[in-house]
């Protein structure tokens, strides 16, 4: 079962080049935007399909600019509102690959709700909702994802919201594939991407995006040599620097020095699980681990489950008639009880 | 068991059989008593025995009211004649009253002589105390003006379908088919087709089957057995062309033409809506539709409807979404970037009494200046109102065509009286119907692709749909140039706002002129509706003729863009009237655009407008201006 099974193969295969259009990418110097781009150009060759089956639809912010910037079809839509415009495509044309590109205001403040049912459905679309902390194309508001007391332009004695987890949202939407990358981690963000699309129903793909302009080092602590970053790597132990997560009495998942407990000890990972309950508490780690936690990135979770799609489709062949579609249109329309006037 | 055969054998009391041209009836009962189904099958019955006719439904918004109560009153209102009718008819010639609160909600739309048939089992001390009656109104001779016919519906109901062993709750429920098989009887209706009816019905269910059949044979031999009507009456089939007919109401006949619209473009259909009042029925109607190619899409809110039929639009299908009043409200930014995208797109607005959620389940026309103007910026959108239920079909086919062929968001203003009313269609043949063509871009021009460079008559644009190699592009709701490239430069935004006006403003020239109905040659009034005014202009106009009042008439089906000829028309008449069910709008719309001082005549009590008080209106008006001169 994979996400592109309806999709046409490429007969001749694409390159980065195809995807980068003619205009001007007009994001300001330095934004981690333009990383995620380069990534996203690279790694839609390695799907194998033809570049006219690729869809890219956005909403409004600095990262809905995506489409314009990828050379394939693509809409620039409204604030909000790509997963519901991105569904009506999907379910009408399985083979197109469909990606959803949205931000933390986009996806999670105007257009929770669209988020959020497109993910219980499991549309078969794949998600990348880059994730900045700030609404940055209004000039530095706290968005849902700030966390509590930030300073911004909006909240000059700090945010009283307290913010989402992207992730953990997602899980709670029983999403069946939800991973996390960073604008800088080109292996990572391309693996996440690869599989997002492959798989059947909706992805979401939550990317740390670095906003120079008002947010700037907002994700500094996953960065860099020193980088606090749980790698979540599927059938190996849950380990980072010379920690690693165990069980404790209560079922949490919580530190323990690896060199006290053995390898053996340590959690290991499996994304495939059906019960979510490990993906939900990977999500939560700062609630179990406390303020040292590190970030887990890579899939918290790729289940199997049927896309919306691929559920309409088999209602569709079950419900097919054999024969000349106008005439069953036309005894439609005269219907059960007919009278005839002469 | 056939009919005739029934255990209650006619005793073969002659009465005489009446004539009618037409006749106005009204079934009232309690919300759970099935006075739709009633009404629904004696209208079938009525479509059968070839009589034209104009239904008017009419139900409480809550889905179980109290029992008994003014509130749960619900109602089914049938208008038949022996020639053309539009509407269900002002005064009822018969009303039948399951319990006092149906009498008490109904009573005073009883014509003078009329035949009032009450259930007097159901008229009990409570139930009298529960509608607000302080004596039985039966008894104390206050429906004196009528001809007051007191039937123990219930007892005998339950009296003859004792055999079938059901509880006293389940006979109870089959005295609406004693009173169809009553109101059958008295109007000389065919009872076979209600007989097939529940036989199917209740095909698996043989008590229940047995025990409707057994209600509607008591009710039906009541007529003929007892001596309480001296009278029966008749209708002869009304005059129609030849064809293949069948009843339809509004919403089916929108449901229809969606479909049949897709078909002759020969793309798929896809509905994104989300349940509101009175519009639902077209997504249960096009759910069931699957086999056709049908795609329906119940989205998590108003916005995601229109926002995924955007979407579906954008791949080559006929995207449509489905709404009431508040529905349009909530997709107005949507509408907006169809606009600005150029896509196709179908918006049907059912209309029901607003503003907010007013009364859901009441018909008005307040809708008409939201679909012109109701989105931000300069957003311009073809809007057309059907003017009978089964013009439904028609405008919505109407609505496909424009949508597609000039990429742009249509909106087909229905309402609820048209929704859930229902007259007889002559059903087309669609094979006969004009295709339509999408006209979609394959092939990458010399000069290369532009998204918005446009058919130089339509200014329709040239649309690509992804999966289509080498022309791959973006489109956006930021205003952009030919080539859909962003662009803030203000002569680049003032040309696209004037194109994006200028393309509405040229479906005018695919649409018909506009119809006046003169028959003299001479009126110097004209009553002018759009929409569902249409049947109350039409009887006004009737009793207005007959009064010797020369008046014409005309209804506008397009109102956005209007027709061609409409300046030329308005300057033809001294007078103007605009009959509406809102306070005005399209009054304005004609003030403002024509700089006709049109007389505007108002109603918005959730209910169509009645044509007597339009026919007093029109009278009263040249009353008052003969004395001025």
């Amino acid at each position: 079962m994979s996400g592109l099974d309806l999709v046409p193969q490429a007969t001749t295969p694409t390159t980065r080049k195809d995807y980068v259009p003619a205009n001007e990418v007009r994001w300001c110097p330095g934004c981690g935007d333009y990383s995620i781009l380069a990534t996203f150009q690279s790694v839609l060759p390695e799907l194998g399909i033809p570049r006219e089956n690729i869809v890219v639809v956005s909403g409004i912010g600095c990262s809905s600019r995506f489409p314009y910037y990828v050379d394939t079809y693509g809409v620039h839509s409204i604030h909000g509102r790509a997963p519901a415009i991105a569904s009506g495509l999907a379910i009408s044309r399985p083979d197109l690959s469909v990606f959803v590109v949205s931000g933390d205001g986009d996806a999670l403040s105007i257009g929770g709700n669209h988020l959020i049912h497109a993910l219980r459905r499991n549309m078969n679309l794949t998600i990348l909702l880059l994730n900045n902390q700030i609404y940055g194309l209004t000039k530095g508001q706290y968005s849902p994802t700030s966390p509590l007391g930030s300073i911004s332009k909006s909240s000059p004695f700090g945010s009283p919201d307290y913010p989402f987890d992207p992730v953990t949202l997602a899980l709670g939407c029983d999403a069946t594939f939800v991973a996390r990358a960073l604008d800088t981690d080109r292996a990572g963000l391309s693996s996440a991407i690869l599989a997002g699309a492959r798989h059947e129903g909706a992805s979401l793909i939550e990317v740390y995006q670095n906003c120079m302009i008002f947010n700037d080092g907002a994700f500094a602590a996953s960065k860099g040599p020193d980088a606090n970053v749980l790698p979540l790597v599927d059938g190996e132990p849950l380990v980072w620097g010379e920690f690693g997560l165990v069980r404790n009495e209560y079922g949490q998942l919580v530190s323990a020095r690896v060199a006290e407990v053995g390898i053996d000890a340590i959690v290991k990972h499996d994304p495939h699980r059906v019960d979510a309950t490990q993906a939900f508490a990977l999500s939560r780690l700062k609630d179990s681990v406390g303020a040292s936690a590190p970030v887990p990135m890579g899939i918290f979770r790729d289940v199997e489950r049927p896309s919306y799609e691929h559920v309409l489709r088999d209602q569709a062949a079950s419900a097919h008639m054999d024969g000349d579609p106008t005439g069953h249109l036309q005894a439609l329309l005269v219907g059960p009880d007919p009278w005839i006037v002469k | 068991m056939r009919f005739g055969e029934s255990p209650h054998q006619p005793k073969g009391v002659c009465v005489r059989t009446e004539h009618l041209e037409r006749v106005v009836i009204r079934f009232a009962g309690d919300s759970g008593d099935g006075m739709q189904l009633l009404g629904t099958r004696f209208t079938a019955e009525t479509a059968l025995a070839g009589n034209d006719l104009n239904t008017l439904p009419n139900y409480p918004a809550e889905i179980r009211a109290p029992l008994g109560s003014i509130g749960g009153v619900s109602s089914f209102q049938i208008h038949l004649a022996n020639r053309d009718i539009t509407t269900p008819g002002d005064k009822l010639d018969l009303l039948v009253a399951m319990n006092p609160a149906a009498l008490k909600a109904n009573i005073a739309d009883l014509a003078r002589g009329g035949i009032l048939i009450a259930d007097t089992d159901e008229f009990t001390t409570r139930n009298l105390t529960k509608a607000g009656y302080e004596t039985d109104p039966l008894a104390d001779g206050s429906p004196d003006d009528f001809q007051v016919i007191g039937v123990n519906m219930t007892a005998l109901t339950v009296a003859a379908v004792e055999p079938f062993g059901l509880g006293r709750k389940d006979a109870q429920r089959s005295k609406n088919m004693f009173g169809l098989g009553l109101a059958t009887w008295l109007y000389s209706r065919p009872p076979e087709s209600t007989e097939a009816f529940l036989s199917q019905k209740f095909a698996k269910n043989e008590s229940v089957m047995g025990a409707n059949l057994a209600a509607f044979h008591a009710g039906y031999d009541y007529g003929e057995a007892t001596e309480v009507f001296a009278v029966r009456y008749a209708i002869d089939p009304a005059p129609m062309q030849p064809g293949t007919y069948r009843q339809i109401n509004g919403n089916r006949a929108t449901a229809f033409g969606l479909m049949v619209g897709a078909h002759l473009a020969g793309v798929p259909l896809f509905l994104g809506s989300y349940p509101i009042t009175p519009a639902t029925d077209i997504l249960h109607e096009l759910s069931k539709r699957k086999g056709y190619g049908v795609t329906t899409f119940q989205a998590e809110d108003e916005i995601a409807g229109v926002g995924s039929a955007i979407g579906a639009s954008y791949g080559g299908a006929l995207g449509v979404t489905t709404t009431s009043g508040p529905g349009l409200s909530l997709k107005s930014e949507a509408i907006g970037l169809a606009v600005m995208l150029e896509l196709p797109l179908v918006v049907v607005d059912v209309q029901r009494a607003g503003p907010s959620t007013g009364m859901p389940t009441k018909t008005e026309q307040g809708d008409l200046l939201q679909a012109i103007y109701g989105r931000h910026g300069e957003s311009p959108a073809v809007v057309l109102a059907p003017v009978t239920p089964a013009d439904c079909f028609d405008m919505a086919v109407e609505a496909a065509r424009i949508a597609l062929t000039y990429r742009t968001p249509v909106i087909l203003l229905t309402d609820s009286y048209l929704s859930n009313g229902a007259e007889p269609w002559k059903v087309p043949d669609i094979t006969t119907l004009p295709t339509i063509d999408p006209n979609f871009t394959t092939e990458v021009p010399e000069s290369g692709y532009l998204p918005y460079a446009r058919d130089p008559e339509t200014l329709a644009r040239y649309m690509a749909i992804p999966g289509t190699p080498g022309l791959e592009h973006r489109v956006g709701g930021l205003e952009k140039t030919l080539a859909s490239q962003i662009s803030t430069d203000p002569a680049v935004h003032e040309e696209m706002v004037r194109v994006r006006a200028d393309k509405v403003a040229r479906v005018a020239d695919t649409i018909p002129d506009l119809v006046v109905h003169d028959p003299t040659g001479e009126a110097t009034i004209l009553l002018l509706g759009w929409g569902s005014t249409y049947g109350p202009v039409d009887a006004a106009y009737q009793r207005l003729s007959r009064e010797g009042v020369n008046v014409a008439t005309a209804m506008l089906r397009y109102v956005n863009p209007m027709p061609a000829n409409l300046g030329e028309v308005l300057a033809r008449f001294d007078t103007v009237v605009v009959p509406e069910v809102n306070l005005g709008q399209l009054a304005t719309l004609i003030r403002a655009r024509y700089l006709k001082d049109v007389v505007s005549f108002t109603h918005t009590g959730g209910q169509p407008i009645s044509s007597i008080e339009l026919k007093e209106f029109v009278q009263d008006y040249l009353k008052t201006k003969e004395a001025s001169k």
